[in-house]
C-alpha cells in the first residue's frame, strides 16, 4: 500500500499514516520515483576520512572522478539528520550529468578551506542556508567540471565540443556513436582550462533535483557504523568527564582531588577556563565511566559570582516591567497607531510569555582533541567547523595551517552546535595532556550548559474598526539574552514586516541582559514571535466574531502593500482545504490555524507555510494533537522533497514537545532541568499524523526548509485549544495550564 | 576479570562489576554502535539484547550480563541483513540516526516475541525516544520487517 496521493509536477502531497494500514513498505513517494536506498553506504563511516584513493583525479575542489567513474563529492556542510550529504551532492551532480548510482560523498577539509582562501565558500550549517547560499556555486562547480570532461573528450577525438552529448557520465560523439566514460577522460580534464564558465541550469531544467532521493548514508545508520563525535576512538586516547560552573559565569574556588586521584583508572584531574569557556574541572581516566564516577565524587567549591541568587522568575518580572519602560528600539512605525487605538471601536490587549528552551538532541555534547607541540587535531560534530578551527588555533597558539577539524556525524544540532564551547573546553583540557582525550558531557551537563532559546515577553495592543478589522497594532517584545544577538533585529524577526493590512503599526523591542547563555534554536526568533503574532490574530478574529481562517485571508488578500498576498492566500487555502477546515468535528476536538513565511531581515527569499492543527482536549484537560496539516510553498524547486518532508516532520515534533511540556527554569543562578524526565521529548504515543502538502505558490527559490515550519506549531495548537475550550493560552508550556473542564 | 559474551565472541574485561554494560561495550570492547543518550534508561539509545531481550544497557551492571548472550547492533545479523535492518534501509527511516541502533534493537526484540505486532503494540512496546520524530517511519518499517521475516 503506497501512501501517496495526488502527485503531479506542480503539487505533491505527502501523507504519513498513524493509524491502520501500513502493512507494506510505506514510502512517502511511489517507489519508482525514489532512488532506492543502496545496501552499501556512499559515505565513509568515519566521515572525516577521505574515500579518495590513488589514481583518482580531482577535477576541482568539489569533486573527484575515479577511473571506474565513481564520483566523490566534497560536502562543506555538517550532516545532522537533514540529509545534507545527499542534497549537496545533488546540487553538483544536477550539472555534472554523472551516474547517480556511482556518487559518494565526504566532508570537505576545513583546513584546506582556510589554506586555500576559503575555497569551499560557506562552511557553516545554519540559517537554512545550505541551498539558498550555496546552490549556485555548487551548480557552477558541477557544470564547470562537466564542460572540462567534455572538452577532454573532444580533444581526444579531435572533434568539436558541439558534436558531443553526455548522459550518466558517458560521453557520446553523436556523428560516430563513439563513447568515452568520465573515468577515461578525468586526468586530461583536470589540466583543461575553460575559455569561459558555462551557464548553469534554471530550476525548470532540473532532472535530478525536485525528485525524492533516499539518503546516501542510511546504511551506516542502520548497522551502527556511522561514527558520531562521541564514537571517536584513537590509539592511546584518554577519556574525560567535565563539570563546568553550575552558575553561569562562575569560577572554580578550589577542588580536592586527594579522594579521587587514586581511584581505578583515574589519570589526572585538570582545571579549565578561558575566553568563552565556562570555567570548571575535568577528571581524566582510562574510560568514561571511571572519569564520570570520579568526577561525581570530587569535592569542588565554586565562586558563583554575582548571579548565585538569580532565578528565571526574577527575569520574568524584569521583562514584564520592561514592557512599560521607555527607550524601546523602534523597528516599524507606520501611521499613528496611538491615535488610531484611541479612536478604535474595540481595543484588544494581551501579554505573551515564553520560557527558555534547550535543544535536547540525542547525542550529548562531546569533543575529542589532541594537542601536540606543533599540531592540533579535533574530532567533533559541529555546525561551524571553520570557527572551531580558528578557536583551537587561538587557544593553543599553533598556526591555523596546522590545526585540523575532523567533522563527524552529528546526533542533532538544532542551532546548539554553532557555539563550539565543547571544542574550546576540550582543547584546554587536551593542552594539559600528552595524549588525545575524548571529553564527554553527561546528559545533565549538556542540558545545564546550553545556549538556550531566550526567554521572551511580548505585549500586543490592537484597535478594531466597526467592521471588526484591525486599524492599529502596537507590539513590544522584551528579549532576555546573555548577550544581545549580533543582529538585535532577530528579537523581532518575523514581526518586521507583517502581511496583514493594518494601516497603523508600531513594533519595538527592549533587550535585557542576564547571565544565562542564549543562542539560536531552530527557527530562531520565529518560534516566539509567530506565537504572539498568530495567536493574537486569532484573538482578533474571535473578538470580531469572525472565522480565523477567513479573517486572515481577508487581511492578506486585501493588503495592497504586500507583494506576496496571492501566494500566501494559495498556501493558506491549501491548508484549509486539505485539513477540512470548518467541517464538523466531534466534541472536544477543534482546529487551529497559523500562517507565516519565514522572512528574515535583509533576506529576500521566503518560504510560505501554513499549519492547521487538529487537536482534542479531554475532560481531564489532556491535550492531544491528532494531526498537523502543513501546507508549504516549494517555490521553483526543492533539492530533495524527501528531505524536505522530514525536515517538516522534525519541526512539528520539536515544536510540539516544546508546546506541551518543555521549559528551562533557573534557580540559584543555575538550570533546574537535567534530563529527559524533567525536560521530556515527544513520545511515540503522542506522535500526531503529519500531512505535508507541498504547493508551488511562488516561482522563485524559497528561503530554505530547515526551520520554516516550526514557528506555526505553537499558535496552531493553542488556537485549536481556544476553539475547543474557550481558554486562551498566552504562555507555554501547556503543562503549566489547567485545561480540565470546570477549571478557571 | 569478568567474562562477557558479546556478538558471539568471548571477552575478558577488567572492569568493576557495577560498571554499566553500555560503557563496557563502548569503551572497553570498542563497539560504538550502542549509544549513550541519557544514562537513566529513559531514551533507549543504549538498547542491546541480553539473552534476546531488549535491555537498556546504561543502567545494567555488567555483572548481570556475565554468562549471558549480549547482542549489539553490530552483531544483530551478518552483513546487516536482519529484516528490521532491511526494512529500515528500504523505508529510509533514520534522520540524525543517533537513536536508531537502539530503535532497531528494540524493534528486533519486539518482533522476536510478537511476530506480527499491531500499531498499538508497537507504540506501547517501543518507548525509545527519537528527537527527529521518525516514529511514524519506525512503525511502518516494523510492519514491513514483520512481512519480510515471514517471507524468510
Amino acid at each position: 500500500m503506497a501512501v501517496t496521493r495526488g502527485i503531479d509536477r506542480r503539487e505533491f502531497i505527502v501523507t504519513t499514516l498513524t493509524v491502520g494500514g501500513g502493512f507494506a513498505l510505506a514510502l512517502a513517494f511511489p517507489p519508482n520515483q525514489v532512488e532506492a536506498a543502496a545496501d552499501t553506504a556512499k559515505i565513509p563511516d568515519k566521515p572525516w576520512e577521505s574515500l579518495v584513493g590513488k589514481g583518482e583525479t580531482e577535477i576541482n575542489p568539489w569533486l573527484v572522478v575515479a577511473p571506474d567513474d565513481t564520483v566523490t563529492i566534497r560536502v562543506a556542510q555538517s550532516e545532522m539528520g537533514q540529509g545534507t550529504f545527499t542534497s549537496w551532492s545533488k546540487m553538483i551532480c544536477e550539472e555534472l550529468e554523472c551516474d547517480w548510482s556511482k556518487v559518494r560523498a565526504e566532508y570537505a577539509s576545513v583546513n584546506r578551506h582556510l589554506r586555500e582562501n576559503k575555497v569551499y565558500g560557506r562552511m557553516a550549517t545554519n540559517a537554512s542556508g545550505a541551498v539558498r547560499i550555496s546552490r549556485q556555486y555548487l551548480q557552477q562547480a558541477g557544470a564547470s567540471a562537466r564542460e572540462r570532461l567534455m572538452a577532454a573528450a573532444a580533444e581526444m577525438w579531435a572533434v568539436p565540443r558541439s558534436e558531443l552529448t553526455v548522459k550518466d557520465g558517458i560521453i557520446t560523439h553523436i556523428p560516430t556513436g563513439r563513447k568515452l566514460r568520465y573515468g577515461q577522460v578525468a586526468e586530461k580534464a583536470a589540466a583543461i582550462k575553460l575559455p569561459e564558465e558555462p551557464k548553469i541550469k534554471t530550476p525548470d531544467q532540473f532532472t535530478l533535483m525536485n525528485k525524492p532521493t533516499q539518503f546516501l548514508e542510511t546504511p551506516l545508520r542502520v548497522d551502527g557504523s556511522a561514527t558520531y563525535g562521541i564514537d571517536v576512538r584513537l590509539p592511546g586516547m584518554l577519556y574525560a568527564a567535565a563539570k563546568a560552573s553550575p552558575v553561569f559565569l562562575g569560577k572554580v574556588k578550589m577542588y580536592d582531588d586527594a579522594g579521587v586521584k587514586n581511584r581505578p583508572g583515574v589519570h589526572s584531574v585538570v582545571e579549565f577556563s578561558g575566553p568563552d569557556i565556562e570555567a570548571g574541572v575535568a577528571v581524566v581516566a582510562d574510560s568514561y565511566w571511571h572519569a564520570k564516577t570520579a568526577l561525581d565524587l570530587l569535592p569542588i567549591e565554586w565562586d558563583a559570582g554575582a548571579h548565585g541568587d538569580d532565578t528565571s522568575e526574577k527575569f520574568l518580572k524584569m521583562a514584564r516591567a520592561a514592557l512599560n519602560e521607555p527607550g524601546a528600539q523602534v523597528v516599524v512605525k507606520k501611521g499613528d497607531p496611538d491615535a488610531a487605538i484611541k479612536d478604535a471601536a474595540k481595543v484588544v490587549e494581551a501579554v505573551y510569555e515564553l520560557p527558555y528552551l534547550d535543544h535536547a538532541f540525542m547525542e550529548p555534547l562531546n569533543c575529542t582533541a589532541h594537542v601536540t607541540a606543533d599540531r592540533v587535531d579535533v574530532w567533533v560534530g559541529t555546525q561551524r567547523p571553520e570557527e572551531a578551527l580558528l578557536d583551537a588555533a587561538k587557544l593553543t597558539g599553533i598556526p591555523k595551517e596546522n590545526v585540523y577539524i575532523h567533522n563527524c556525524f552529528i546526533g542533532g544540532g538544532f542551532g546548539r552546535r554553532n557555539y563550539n564551547d565543547d571544542v574550546r573546553q576540550a582543547v584546554m583540557i587536551a593542552k594539559q595532556l600528552d595524549r588525545p582525550v575524548k571529553v564527554v558531557w553527561s546528559r545533565e551537563e549538556t542540558m545545564r550548559h546550553g545556549y538556550y532559546r531566550p526567554m521572551r515577553v511580548a505585549r500586543i495592543q490592537a484597535g478594531l474598526g466597526s467592521d471588526g478589522m484591525p486599524v492599529a497594532w502596537i507590539n513590544r517584545v522584551v528579549g532576555i539574552d546573555q548577550n544581545p544577538p549580533a543582529d538585535p533585529a532577530q528579537t523581532i524577526r518575523g514581526l518586521h514586516q507583517i502581511p496583514y493590512a493594518i494601516p497603523n503599526q508600531q513594533f519595538d523591542y527592549h533587550l535585557r541582559q542576564t547571565h544565562v547563555p542564549t543562542g539560536v534554536w531552530t527557527s530562531v526568533g520565529r518560534s516566539q514571535n509567530e506565537f504572539y503574532l498568530e495567536s493574537f490574530m486569532d484573538e482578533l478574529a474571535h473578538a470580531a466574531g469572525k472565522d480565523p481562517y477567513h479573517y486572515r485571508r481577508a487581511l492578506i488578500d486585501g493588503n495592497p502593500d504586500f507583494p506576496r498576498a496571492k501566494a500566501w492566500v494559495k498556501v493558506l487555502d491549501t491548508a484549509a482545504e486539505k485539513s477540512g477546515w470548518g467541517k464538523k468535528l466531534r466534541d472536544g476536538t477543534g482546529m487551529g490555524i497559523a500562517i507565516g513565511d519565514g522572512r528574515r531581515p535583509g533576506v529576500k527569499e521566503v518560504t510560505i507555510c501554513t499549519v492547521v492543527a487538529t487537536v482534542s482536549v479531554s475532560r481531564k484537560g489532556e491535550v492531544r494533537v491528532e494531526r498537523f496539516d502543513v501546507a508549504m510553498d516549494t517555490g521553483s524547486f526543492l533539492v530533495n522533497p524527501l528531505a524536505a518532508e522530514r525536515q517538516v516532520e522534525m519541526q512539528m515534533v520539536m515544536g510540539l514537545a516544546a508546546v506541551l511540556r518543555q521549559e528551562i527554569t533557573v534557580e540559584k543562578g543555575r538550570v533546574v532541568q537535567s534530563n529527559f524526565h524533567d525536560y521530556p521529548l515527544l513520545r511515540a504515543t503522542e506522535m500526531p499524523e503529519i500531512r505535508v502538502h507541498f504547493v508551488r505558490a511562488t516561482d522563485e527559490p524559497i528561503v530554505g526548509i530547515g526551520e520554516e515550519a516550526l514557528g506555526w506549531v505553537a499558535p496552531s495548537v493553542c488556537n485549536a485549544i481556544f476553539a475547543i475550550t474557550g481558554k486562551r493560552i498566552r504562555s507555554l508550556p501547556l503543562k503549566n495550564h489547567n485545561l480540565s473542564a470546570g477549571a478557571a | 576479570m569478568l567474562s562477557l559474551k558479546v556478538n558471539g565472541k568471548m571477552y575478558s574485561v577488567d572492569v568493576e562489576p557495577e560498571t554499566p554494560l553500555l560503557w563496557v561495550i563502548r569503551d572497553t570492547i570498542g563497539l560504538t554502535g550502542t549509544k549513550y543518550g541519557c544514562g537513566i534508561a529513559l531514551c533507549g539509545s543504549c538498547t542491546v539484547h541480553v539473552n534476546g531481550k531488549a535491555v537498556r544497557s546504561c543502567v545494567q551492571p555488567v555483572s548481570q550480563a556475565a554468562g549471558k548472550d549480549v547482542t549489539t547492533i553490530e552483531g544483530l545479523s551478518p552483513n546487516a541483513q536482519h529484516p528490521v535492518q532491511v526494512a529500515w534501509r528500504g523505508g529510509d527511516v533514520p534522520e540524525c540516526g543517533y537513536c536508531q541502533p537502539g530503535q532497531i534493537m528494540a524493534a528486533a526484540a519486539l518482533l522476536a516475541k510478537n511476530p506480527n505486532p499491531t500499531d498499538v503494540d508497537i507504540i506501547r512496546e517501543i518507548t525509545n525516544l527519537c528527537r527527529c520524530g521518525t516514529y511514524t517511519r519506525i512503525r511502518q518499517a516494523i510492519h514491513r520487517a514483520a512481512q519480510l521475516a515471514v517471507k524468510g
